[in-house]
């Protein structure tokens, strides 16, 4: 009976402390905006501690490159980066609450986040990706060629067979099937959807008024997948199916794609080379550009950067000189030194006038209003 | 050690069962050495216990409360007409959450139609035809089994087997075969909740009184009748409150329905039509909603999602009400 008591009291105690955390966790619940400025603090206060662990988060697009990079980074330097792979939206968003040293976006801060933030960011370059019209045609074994009509007709659902005269006429000498058109999105807000709905806006007018462009939009017709593995299923599974899926992962699971009509009037198959070839144009001096619908001869239309996004301003929240260094030391490396991990791993390194682009804006870097890079 | 002594006799005597006196004894030297502590701790286990109940309470009106704070945004954007709303447009900035209310509705209701006959067979068959034995535990360890594979593993496997079972089907009938659909997602469904009513059912069925099911045997009735006219009737509360708990299921699931829906914001005009739910919308596009009104439109769906919740259980709890009163 004395030992019941004691196993009692283990209970009570335990149980207590159980209801003490839930309590703790509940409050933290129910008024969020008091526990982003904590949690922010702890996250600051840890960094400042572990002063080598540069933080950064956001898309997801970029994350295999970045996993790379930066392991190379660490065995080099010494310094250490942990990143988070939570969707662009979610990085600019973790930035904006300084949680993070950099956010990386595939697409540049729209209006109101610039306001949210409401001090000036930089946008740098880190590397190019292209986005494949991959589809499913059993028994067409030659490539396709897609006319920028044709691209915004399908995905208006105003072609909806593959025997289409538009598309026979781009494609002589092929025998296309009479089998439906079934058109796969991403299901998902992704950075992919944001660089072709622009490419399709910008090529079609019908397109522009009637659905527009961004990360997730409201698709007239077709099947959602979620994620580039949702997407590809799709594709892969339905005969007559075509959708839209980042390269990188088109090549790696060896989906057949389409070579995609430029601005000059080349159809280019979309690889590396002609993803760089791309972004080979003349750039703003902020790099806030979309590649898509490019004026370069041998660029293929459908591409896009990838941005880590710091703040103009390093001093912020108490940080250090040597961290805002660090940071800027590694965005430096990633556009130099980092660019030769791109092809491997399927992703397009920057052009030389965007590696000159990337350089000036780190440069405006500042600490305390003195250039952090000398 | 001394203690470590009391312990280990206290387990021999546990061995077997003590004597009347021997419980006195005990009591009695309890009582007299330490009255007040015993009391105490009664009192402090129970406040403990009491705590603990509500902060379930506190934790599900702390949700509530969260959900209702932050869909304000959207509320004053968009206000009640979000409700019937038919257009989700992130681009315009224009959101309404019938078609997922529907998609949600119309893919609960369908699973668990199609799961109903199979959940109760199941639950008859384990609890009055075969109730012990090696074949009854293998199924009821199975069916058990159901509801704990991770859902994301259904989605996965209907993706790749159902799809095209159904493409297949969509042919012979004549619609557009896409494959994927609120059918598909249906059907997925249906199977990841018939261990809830099944498992429910069959503990039902066990505890109807032997005397009941032996009156009626001696009236002459069959198995059949007797099932018919004496467990039905005995467990039909339960059993509906095992659909209820399928029910609930089936309404919350999002990754194995996302992945065989086909995410379309288009209103379904028929059961294989694409289409979505208000989980899978979460689900999608919380990552990347990237405005203020986006973010709230999207946990307001949150909000819907739970007060549909709320409603379908206290209407299911009025039913089960009625169904014990009789």
């Amino acid at each position: 009976m004395k030992y019941n008591f004691f196993k009692l009291q283990n209970l009570a105690v335990t149980s207590l402390m159980f209801a003490m955390f839930a309590f703790t966790a509940c409050n933290s619940g129910s008024s969020s905006n008091k526990t982003d400025s904590t949690s922010t603090d702890s996250t600051a206060s840890a960094g400042k501690n572990d002063n080598s662990t540069i933080l950064g988060a956001g898309s997801t697009f970029i994350y295999p490159f970045f996993s790379k990079a930066f392991s190379v980074y660490n065995q080099q330097t010494g310094v250490k980066v942990n990143y988070q792979s939570i969707g662009s939206g979610g990085g600019i968003l973790q930035l904006t609450n300084k949680t993070v040293d950099f956010g990386d976006s595939d697409a540049p801060l729209n209006g109101e986040q610039d306001s949210t933030i409401g001090v000036p960011v930089l946008h740098i370059p880190m590397c190019s990706g292209a986005v494949a019209i991959s589809y499913n045609l059993p028994g067409v074994k030659d490539t396709l060629n897609l006319t920028p009509a044709i691209l915004a007709n399908i995905f208006l659902g105003k072609i909806t067979k593959w025997n289409d005269p538009a598309i026979a006429a781009a494609n002589k000498g092929i025998k296309l099937p009479n089998t439906p058109v079934v058109i796969a999105h991403r299901s998902d807000g992704s950075g992919t959807t944001n660089i072709f709905t622009t490419y399709l806006s910008k090529v079609s007018p019908d397109w522009s008024t009637k659905v527009g462009k961004g990360s997730s939009i409201n698709w007239p017709i077709g099947l959602g997948g979620k994620g580039s593995e949702g997407v590809a299923g799709i594709i892969k599974q339905t005969p007559g199916a075509v959708g839209y899926i980042e390269l990188a992962y088109a090549l790696q699971n060896n989906m057949a794609f389409a070579r995609v009509q430029n601005k000059s009037g080349n159809f280019i198959t979309p690889n590396i080379a002609s993803t760089s070839a791309a972004g080979n144009i003349q750039l703003p001096a902020d790099s806030k550009v979309s590649l898509t619908n490019t004026d370069a001869a041998d660029g293929y239309p459908i591409s896009g950067f990838t941005w880590a996004i710091i703040y103009k301003e390093q001093n912020y929240k108490n940080r250090s000189q040597d961290r805002a260094e660090k940071v800027v030391k590694l965005l430096w490396w990633n556009i130099h030194d980092g660019q030769q991990y791109c092809a491997a791993l399927n992703y397009a390194p920057l052009s030389p006038a965007a590696v000159a682009v990337a350089e000036n804006i780190l440069k405006s870097a500042t600490y305390d209003g003195k250039a952090i890079l000398q | 050690m001394q203690e470590s002594k009391t312990i280990s006799a206290n387990k021999n005597i546990s061995l077997r069962i003590p004597s009347y006196g021997e419980i006195m004894r005990k009591l009695r030297i309890k009582k007299a050495t330490r009255p007040y502590k015993q009391i105490k701790w009664e009192g402090f286990f129970k406040n403990t216990l009491v705590i603990i109940a509500l902060t379930m309470v506190v934790l599900v009106i702390g949700i509530f409360l969260t959900l209702v704070v932050q869909s304000v945004p959207s509320l004053k954007a968009l206000g009640i007409k979000y409700l019937w709303g038919k257009t989700w447009n992130p681009v315009t900035n224009e959101y309404g959450a019938y078609p997922f209310l529907l998609g949600t509705l119309l893919t609960s209701f369908l699973a668990l139609i199609i799961s109903i006959p199979f959940s109760f067979a199941v639950a008859i068959y384990l609890g009055e035809y075969n109730s012990k034995g090696w074949l009854s535990n293998l199924l009821k360890n199975t069916v058990e089994l159901i509801a704990a594979v991770p859902s994301v593993i259904y989605g996965f496997w209907a993706l790749v087997v159902m799809v095209p079972l159904v493409r297949a089907l969509e042919i012979k009938l004549g619609v557009v075969p896409y494959g994927i659909g609120i059918f598909t997602a249906s059907v997925v469904l249906a199977i990841m909740i018939i261990s809830y009513a099944a498992s429910s059912g069959r503990e039902m069925i066990k505890i109807v009184p032997q005397s009941l099911k032996e009156g009626a045997y001696s009236l002459g009735a069959t198995r059949w009748e007797v099932i018919r006219s004496v467990i039905l009737p005995y467990t039909k509360s339960g059993l509906f409150a095992g659909i209820l708990l399928s029910l609930g299921r089936a309404l919350g699931e999002t990754m194995a329905v996302t992945m065989v829906i086909g995410n379309t914001s288009i209103i379904p005009t028929n059961i294989f039509a694409p289409g979505n739910t208000m989980a899978s919308v979460i689900a999608n596009e919380f990552t990347e909603a990237d405005r203020t009104v986006y973010l709230s439109a999207l946990i307001e769906l949150g909000l819907v999602l739970f007060l549909v919740t709320v409603v379908i259980n206290i209407i299911g709890k009025r039913i089960i009400k009625r169904f014990t009163r009789e």
